[in-house]
């Protein structure tokens, strides 16, 4: 019963005689002299319908090629999965609030649900364009009156806040079971219009690009364009500039709540910041950066506490699922309990992001950075991007073996601790300039150093949750929030993470020889050496 | 899938009146709905403006060298797709019965049973519109049906006919239909047809209890060329068809959405 569609736009008047007529109109015509014509009223799929396209704010869909559209029409709303313009999976869905964002998790049980939900939890999916209009439906003829093709026109209106842009209309022609011929000589009909083109993107795609913006346009990787023989303080400075568009964009979803991940890509931002002065900073001009570190430290500390506890109920359910011992249902008080203290400390951190001094962080660096960016004063001794790259880079990598080859089964957690920090440096230093490195030895090094870090992260994250747990049982204790079921669940959590992290702990060995052995040395090598100039 | 047959050994009694209203409504309900027009005289695929050709002819099909499913035709009207019919359809005793070798088979009477069966995933319902006979063919389409629709004229001959039919089906071994049979161009003015409606109502179960009346605008079909039930949807005789289809639909499960939607989604 699937017909057969091709896709065409108008892009103005067809028949090109300059007069002010329906562009449409000039097409029916065009396929009278073939074709009888007749509107088909009330058919299936015509009349007014509304489009709303939704995605994570990090376009999760989209980098995975699919499309998520939430469609109003008179039978109702119904979410639509596509996926290179094919129907992947549909389902009806009652009240939706397409104008407002809405978790992934929470979408009704159903056929969509089930392909999307993985992709993007934790995130929100928001309303990233909308558009409005009526699609008609207009029935070609045989010479038996058979309607052998049909002809279908969308006319839609896209919105966005206060924009409202027309776009072109869009025509498509079905094909009628059976009769491939009129469908095709319906096309090419149309294909010959003056006026006429064939579709190029999809409705989604035309909405976006008619409201200026393109798929993708948020990252919360490091995107600066930088380039080998740029100045070095301009490439910092352009990097950090980089740093703090993304910790600006994150600040309103971090306000509304939408979602987790807008903190954590605020807290990423912030990080690689502190990092990047600490590691980078002395090529800006004369204190700049050290000036900037408190502050940014003081906005770091600032996310903690809600970050913190955001961990802590994302893998809630994970963790009760790991009880032997004590039911899930034991911890329920102890969620209510996250969950009140996350409410109070996402009042602290709006309160703090609301505040004078974070507008005259922002404000100041980004004026600070964009003088550097722009001023164009020679630097005293060239110092190119390159140079900085290759020198600060290998400088964290030889602080890295240096710390890891000093660790033995006997050491403290503090050393692995600090070496923890250290690898996010130098995980930092090789995104700031990534795309100064050769991809292949590029991705090499960072997936040995991933292993690595997610290795030194599960012990030190099972550490940290742990000691939590022992502070929030004092706080549900003292508020005599604790039954103790609770806190006997808790212990056996606790219990859990121990146990994480010792394992933790034995595969460390492995993972750092893995990346600052011989051979991981060789791999740093390939990576940081240039042919002779 | 759920497969109604239009089926009387007599001609002329509304059968293919009855196949066209029932699946364009069928269709309109939102049922993904295939009528076979297995007459070869090809009032049904005429009345849908369809030519009643099917490349290979019959034996194609029923071979297997044409699949069924690519001798289907969308008609106007959502959701109601057409399987056509074929002059040669009028040999199709011989080609089902395999007088040539090629197509005999073990199982002559289950053979357009056997090819429908993979449109169940593309389809809700099928109508098979049958011609006037008993014959291989009609024994084939009443071991497909789930559901055997008789028009029957209320005339004291038409009763026999469907007590004769009712044994020949409960002689089959296995599966059987359900035989529905429904009260066809019946003229209220008659006594008779009015006597024999109120008699067999009260004393047979199976007998639908909505009358399609003999009204002109019936036959105004084949010059509108569409059922009476889209060109005068709120006429006497679509309402009377609406109420059939009413009383058949009763049990089964209703369609989420219209699956036209689909069409230009």
């Amino acid at each position: 019963m699937t017909p057969d569609l091709r896709g065409f736009e108008l892009d103005g008047s067809p028949g090109g005689n300059g007069e002010a007529h329906d562009p449409v109109s000039a097409v029916l015509d065009v396929l009278g002299q073939s074709f009888g014509v007749a509107t088909e009223h009330n058919a299936p799929g015509s009349g007014p319908r509304q489009h709303t396209w939704l995605d994570t704010f990090d376009w999760r869909l989209n980098r995975a090629g699919l499309v998520l559209e939430y469609e109003h029409t008179r039978r109702g709303g119904r979410l639509l999965l596509s996926q290179d313009s094919t129907l992947q999976a549909e389902q009806p869905v009652a009240r939706w609030p397409a104008s407002r964002p809405r978790l992934a998790g929470d979408l009704p049980a159903g056929p969509v649900r089930d392909q999307i939900v993985k992709l993007a939890s934790p995130r929100a999916l928001l309303p990233m364009a909308a558009a409005a209009g009526t699609v008609s439906i207009t029935r070609l003829l045989n010479a038996d009156g058979k309607t052998v093709a049909r002809l279908i026109v969308d006319r839609s209106t896209v919105t966005r806040g206060d924009q409202a842009v027309r776009l072109p209309p869009r025509l498509t022609i079905a094909e009628v079971r059976g009769y491939p011929g009129p469908a095709r000589k319906a096309a090419r009909l149309l294909a010959e219009t003056p006026g006429v083109s064939a579709i190029q993107h999809s409705a989604f795609l035309e909405a976006l690009h008619a409201l200026g913006r393109h798929p993708n346009d948020y990252s919360g990787g490091v995107t600066a364009d930088i380039t080998a023989d740029m100045p070095a303080s301009v490439a910092v400075a352009t990097l950090l500039l980089g740093l703090l568009d993304t910790l600006e964009q994150n600040v309103d979803g971090t306000l509304r709540d939408i979602d987790i991940e807008f903190l954590h890509d605020l807290r990423v931002a912030v990080r690689r910041t502190r990092s990047a002065i600490k590691l980078l900073g002395d090529v800006l001009p004369d204190g700049l950066a050290a000036s900037y570190a408190a502050e940014f430290k003081w906005l770091g500390d600032l996310t903690t506490p809600t970050r913190d506890l955001d961990v802590h109920l994302l893998g809630f359910d994970a963790m009760a699922a790991h009880l032997v011992a004590a039911s899930p249902a034991d911890l329920e008080p102890f969620r209510a309990f996250l969950t009140r203290r996350r409410a109070r400390e996402v009042r602290r951190l709006s309160a703090g992001l609301r505040s004078a001094r974070f507008r005259a962080i922002t404000d100041h660096w980004r004026k600070a950075l964009l003088e550097v960016r722009d001023a164009g004063r020679p630097p005293k001794r060239r110092v190119t991007a390159e140079d900085l790259a290759l020198a600060r880079t290998a400088r964290v990598f030889r602080r890295v073996t240096a710390q890891g080859s000093a660790i033995t089964a006997d050491s403290a957690p503090e050393s692995l601790h600090n070496l923890r920090k250290r690898c996010k440096e130098l995980r930092y230093a090789l995104e700031f300039f990534a795309p100064l490195h050769d991809p292949v030895s590029y991705r090499k090094v960072l997936g040995d150093l991933k292993q690595l870090q997610d290795c030194l992260g599960e012990f030190q994250d099972s550490q940290v949750q742990r000691e939590e747990i022992h502070v929030l049982a004092d706080a549900m204790l003292a508020e005599r929030a604790a039954p103790a079921a609770t806190l006997l669940a808790m212990g056996e959590i606790t219990a859990n993470l121990a146990l994480s992290q010792t394992e933790a702990r034995a595969e460390f060995a492995e993972r750092f020889t893995r990346f600052a052995g011989p051979a991981g040395q060789q791999r740093f090598r390939a990576l940081l050496t240039r042919p002779a100039k | 899938m759920k497969i109604y047959a239009t089926y009387n050994i007599k001609g002329g009694v509304g059968k293919t009146t009855a196949a066209v209203n029932l699946a364009y409504l069928s269709a309109a309900d939102g049922y993904r709905t295939l009528l076979w027009d297995l007459d070869p005289q090809g009032a049904a695929s005429f009345l849908f403006r369809i030519k009643p050709r099917v490349k290979g002819g019959g034996k194609a099909l029923i071979r297997g060298t044409k699949a069924l499913d690519d001798a289907i035709k969308g008609t106007d009207f959502g959701n109601l797709d057409l399987l056509p019919a074929d002059f040669t359809y009028r040999n199709m005793d011989l080609i089902l019965g395999g007088v040539d070798k090629s197509t005999a088979d073990k199982k002559p009477t289950r053979k357009i049973a056997q090819l429908l069966r993979p449109l169940a995933a593309e389809y809700d319902h099928v109508f098979l519109d049958c011609p006037p006979s008993i014959s291989l063919v009609s024994e084939n389409v009443m071991h497909a049906a789930d559901v055997l629709l008789v028009p029957l004229i209320p005339t004291t001959l038409s009763v026999r006919t469907l007590d004769q039919l009712s044994e020949f089906v409960a002689a089959f071994h296995g599966r059987k239909p359900e035989v529905r049979a429904f009260f066809s161009m019946v003229d209220r003015r008659k006594r008779l047809h009015q006597e024999i409606t109120e008699k067999l109502l009260a004393e047979r179960s199976g007998v639908a209890a909505t009358p399609i009346p003999a009204l002109s605008l019936i036959e105004r079909m084949s010059v509108e060329r569409a059922p009476v039930t889209a060109f005068a949807p709120r006429s006497q005789a679509a309402r009377a068809f609406r109420a059939l289809w009413a009383e058949l639909d009763s049990d089964d499960e209703k369609p989420e959405t219209r699956a036209g939607a689909r069409v230009i989604a």
